[in-house]
């Protein structure tokens, strides 16, 4: 799951690595022949049936640009971008912050932390079409939240998140944190475990505070622990889907279709193969634009030692 | 029946040692809720009534959910013995690809071209001349439909057709009723557009828009009032934030909206309520001023098989799904019309009367489904779900529909 | 055995709490459990609506605790929900699920644990390479690859047979799995692989003899992550399998999308928990095992 900075020593010089290693290539097979064939291979048959008109079945009637071009001019892709942005960035910052608070407030040697932690993780084993069901039920105007503090007596209390355009990213928003913030909070817990004492020793003697010791020192140390985060956050926003279709449909109207909703229905439900595949090469090409540099600092070329 | 009873008697010789069961075919549809799962079983009794099994692969979810995992199974060369899929132009690569078996000799046999009605269902099966599906229903989406428990509440009288209902639509509000149940989905949204287009901007317009795809009439007067009036009912089913269009229908039934327009397929959860028509509710074909249907419907299709004793089973399926008897149950139980002229239904209820009536004098527009290929009708859909949902005016609607026909195929 | 690299996640790091009623410790306390309620609240929603009836659901109040308890929706989700015409709920489902998870598991597991072994332990030329597109795979919406997989599958003969679906979900699982792995077989101190080595001992005998019973805590992680996973997989198993072998999730996705009427949701609701209940359990039951493993398996390295 991390990224961790560098196995130091591992790529220590063995003589004849390349015929002395045949045994490691031969288990590895299983992992290159699916890094090769089914990641790199898939993705290249998809980018280039991007090209092509091809409807129900893949064809190779080639049309250039023509499925970007339209693509670009489509109001309903405009809006999917949009909306993963602003779920992007609420749902990174998000989860990040409250996983952190989280792990802190469960580490501080409390009483029942098993149990918390039990708790702010157990969503996770739901799958998405659980958790749509659920807060489409609890967000809902009429027997939900806005019901029960209307029957306390605020009459005029109006939230109704789903049902607004306006609002219904938010509300996809309270389902997907409550689902995913709790594996973040155990790496993080797990990251703070990783910490060494005597820094908190350190800290106190130098009569720093609580809240600046975390944000100042121990934040900056956990690094790795950040990246390995982001990866799982980043990986489960671009592929929002299954939490879209459950809990909004994308509507109301289109006010809350993400890009892979978008990918998925051209594919299926328009059989605009050719379209589908031009919508997921741009989704796999903002992947890589983030990832291969990084990817390159973590993993490749010479590292720190 | 010698047929069958060959085919039996085949397979034993060939299975010689395990005993002479019944042959097992896979169906795969998209028909779960109430009424649609009753009129299965129809078909599946049919079948196991034969001696032979069916194994139902049902797929909740319509088209996106069902249709990627048909369309796979198939072309992954590990199909289901038989599918459903809504005839028009949705299998034709499929058909060219040589993956679904060629039901001619059935079809002859069977007389299909003298008894299929309207012939254009088995004109949607044909391909170079050779059928490849069998029609099983036809379904219909101009339809409104009229709680009559909502009016009695509102002490109004139950409207006689679209221009009485918008007349009444206030009054209704004014009992606290919902107007017009309208689920928040593009297709729902876009068989609204395409029932009031129909009746305001009348047969001419629509037919030059939607088979002639002449986007200078989508652009013209007749069709700005059209739009104008769509605008109007959207702002009469703004409280409606239900999505599934039987939850929709279930608001007329208990009586919490007035109406709303849904193809013929609502009348199962109206049966499945044991809701009584005339007394319960009402139904308007053609929301009661043009009294045309479209002709959609599902069909089946049959994916090649290259064990000879499965492709006799098809072909043996194919004959019965289409055969008089079940052609009664299955429509009788699905609310769809069936594709045969030449057989009583006189124990259908008034609605399906009313839609028999208008299918013999011949008042037919083609569907959607084939008017339009999956794509085009994904983009009218989705800017149809963007019009009701939000506030676009009834102006920069038109003309981005005008521009969808333009470039629709 | 299994603390040699965990014992850093032994006990809370944090700084010592005060005194137990110290204006921090209720602040602590109660931002806890106001969380909780957030967490919780699905839950509970869940379980009251199960053991509702519909008519006391039609009122209203979806917070309100049962009136009358009734376990027909348990029931109802479990044996007698329809699907179509099958009318038997998600126990036709249960047992396909059971065999399509627990080869999957194994399979996905042993792959990666070797990968990642292969990757820490004995790099080669181009492994990292791999390994990145492997990392990037993580990011590609399934959906796009169902037609290339599909053809892949009709290829080597293995659509719509269990093994197809257990290698699609190894595939799938590879990339993150291949990376836990690989970030604790680093962890694992250098010296122990060298004098392994110098012993003559062979990769399969370092990988069984000396990295597999100490690896696991990381075991119990990717275990959990792949029930989780393929557990609530809908989409592989609808489409690489056929009826007699569909997935309990199949059920799940036709009882909650098939609406009969009116939508059931007490039924909708015990038929969400019971498919739940696998994954529950075993989170549930590994508990503090699990941060463990995460902490050996996600930050070190």
């Amino acid at each position: 799951m991390t990224v961790p900075s560098d196995p130091p020593a591992t790529t220590a010089k063995r003589p004849n690595r390349l015929l002395k290693n045949w045994m490691a290539k031969l288990a590895s097979l299983p992992m290159i022949l699916t890094a090769l064939v089914v990641f790199a291979g898939g993705t290249a048959w998809t980018v280039t049936y991007s090209f092509t008109g091809s409807r129900m079945l893949p064809r190779t009637n080639w049309v250039g640009f023509d499925q970007y071009e339209r693509l670009w001019n489509t109001d309903r892709w405009i809006i999917s971008i949009k909306n993963l942005g602003i779920y992007g960035v609420c749902s990174m910052v998000l989860t990040l912050v409250i996983g952190f608070t989280l792990a802190a407030c469960l580490d501080r040697k409390i009483r029942f932390e098993s149990a918390f932690r039990s708790i702010f993780l157990y969503p996770f084993a739901l799958s998405f079409v659980v958790t749509g069901l659920v807060w489409q039920w609890i967000l809902n105007p009429d027997f939900g939240l806005q019901s029960i503090v209307r029957g306390w007596g605020w009459e005029s209390f109006t939230f109704n998140p789903l049902n607004d355009p306006n609002t219904v990213i938010y509300g996809l928003l309270i389902a997907g944190l409550w689902q995913g913030t709790g594996l973040i909070m155990c790496i993080m817990l797990a990251g703070l475990r990783g910490i060494d004492e005597d820094i908190w020793k350190a800290a106190r003697v130098d009569g720093i505070g609580t809240v600046k010791t975390y944000v100042m020192v121990i934040i900056p140390m956990m690094r790795p622990v950040f990246i390995t985060a982001l990866v799982l956050i980043a990986s489960s926003i671009i592929k929002l889907y299954d939490l879209v279709v459950a809990q909004t449909g994308g509507g109301p109207g289109l006010s809350s279709e993400v890009p892979a909703k978008y990918v998925i229905e051209y594919m299926f439900r328009a059989q605009n193969l050719g379209q589908g595949f031009a919508a997921s090469t741009m989704m796999l090409c903002s992947v890589v634009i983030i990832l291969i540099p990084w990817a390159y600092l973590e993993f490749g070329g010479k590292k720190r030692g | 029946m010698s047929k069958t009873l060959k085919s039996l008697l085949v397979g034993t010789a060939l299975t010689a040692a395990s005993a002479a069961t019944a042959i097992e075919l896979e169906v795969t549809h998209w028909w779960t809720s109430g009424g649609e799962a009753a009129a299965v079983a129809e078909f599946a009794d049919a079948w196991n009534a034969t001696g032979n099994t069916w194994v139902d692969g049902a797929i909740a979810g319509s088209g996106s959910t069902a249709r990627p995992i048909i369309i796979s199974r198939i072309i992954g060369g590990d199909p289901m013995a038989a599918t459903q899929l809504n005839h028009g132009r949705q299998a034709q690569e499929l058909i060219e690809a040589g993956l679904l078996l060629d039901l001619t000799d059935v079809a002859e046999a069977g007389g299909w071209a003298d008894i299929v009605n309207p012939s254009s269902l088995l004109d949607a099966c044909t391909l170079d001349g050779k059928i490849y599906c069998v029609p099983v229903n036809i379904h219909s989406a101009q339809w409104i439909w009229l709680s009559h428990a909502a009016y009695e509440n509102a002490g109004l009288e139950i409207p006689a057709d679209w221009n009485e209902f918008v007349a009444s639509a206030g009054d209704l509000e004014a009992a606290g009723t919902l107007p017009l149940a309208m689920g928040q989905q593009g297709w729902q949204q876009n068989i609204a557009f395409g029932a009031i287009t129909i009746a305001v901007a009348g047969l001419d317009a629509w037919k030059a828009v939607n088979i002639d795809k002449d986007a200078d009439v989508a652009r013209g007067a007749e069709y700005t009032a059209a739009w104008e009036a769509i605008a109007n009912a959207r702002e009469l089913a703004r409280a409606s934030n239900v999505q599934d269009w039987n939850q929709a229908t279930n608001m007329v039934i208990t009586g919490q909206a007035g109406a709303q327009i849904m193809g013929d397929w609502a009348q199962g959860e109206f049966a499945v309520a044991e809701q009584v028509e005339g007394e319960d509710y009402s139904c308007l074909p053609g929301l009661g001023l043009n009294p045309v249907l479209d002709t959609g419907g599902d069909a089946f299709y049959f994916p090649v098989n290259d064990d000879p004793e499965i492709t006799g089973a098809q072909k043996e399926l194919a004959a019965l799904l289409i055969s008089p008897e079940v052609q009664v149950s299955f429509n009788l139980a699905k609310g769809s019309l069936p594709v045969r002229g030449d057989i009583d239904m006189s124990s259908a209820n008034g609605c399906m009367q009313k839609g028999l009536g208008i299918l013999a004098d011949g008042g037919v527009l083609p569907s959607a489904d084939i008017a339009f290929s999956q794509d085009s009708m994904l983009q009218i859909e989705d800017l149809m779900a963007q019009f009701w949902s939000g506030d676009m005016s009834a102006a920069d609607a038109q003309a981005s529909y005008a521009q969808l026909i333009e470039d629709a195929d | 055995m299994a603390d040699i690299s965990t014992n850093s996640a032994a006990g809370p790091r944090g700084p010592k709490p005060k005194k137990t009623f110290s204006r921090g410790n209720i602040f602590l306390y109660g931002t806890l459990i106001v969380v909780s309620m957030y967490y919780l609240l699905p839950l509970y929603v869940m379980i009251v609506t199960s053991l509702k009836g519909m008519p006391e659901i039609r009122m209203g109040n979806v917070f309100g605790p049962p009136m009358e308890i009734t376990f027909e929706p348990w029931v109802k989700a479990w044996s007698e929900a329809c699907t179509g015409i099958n009318c038997d709920g998600l126990s036709r489902g249960f047992g396909n699920s059971v065999r399509i998870l627990i080869p999957s598991i194994l399979l996905s597991i042993a792959i990666a644990s070797i990968n990642g072994y292969a990757l820490s332990n004995w790099k080669f030329k181009g492994s990292e390479t791999f390994f990145t597109i492997l990392i990037i795979g993580a990011f590609i919406p399934y959906q796009t690859m169902l037609y290339p997989i599909v053809i892949m599958l009709r290829e080597i003969g293995l659509m719509g047979s269990i093994w197809g679906l257990v290698l699609v979900h190894t595939v799938f699982g590879m990339p993150i799995l291949t990376l836990l792995f690989r970030n604790y077989f680093t962890s694992i101190p250098e010296e122990l692989f060298k004098a392994a080595r110098v012993d003559g001992a062979g990769f399969w005998q370092i990988y069984f003899q000396i990295m597999l019973p100490m690896a696991l805590p990381i075991f119990v992680v990717a275990i959990i992550l792949q029930v989780t996973g393929i557990w609530n997989d809908f989409l592989f198993g609808v489409i690489y399998t056929k009826p007699a072998t569909y997935p309990m999730t199949v059920q799940l996705n036709n009882i909650v999308n098939s609406v009969q009427g009116v939508k059931e949701y007490n039924v909708n609701m015990a038929a969400t928990l019971l498919t739940g209940l696998v994954p529950l359990i075993i989170y549930f039951a590994s508990g503090k095992l699990f941060v463990r493993g995460i902490a050996a398996g996600a930050v070190k390295g």
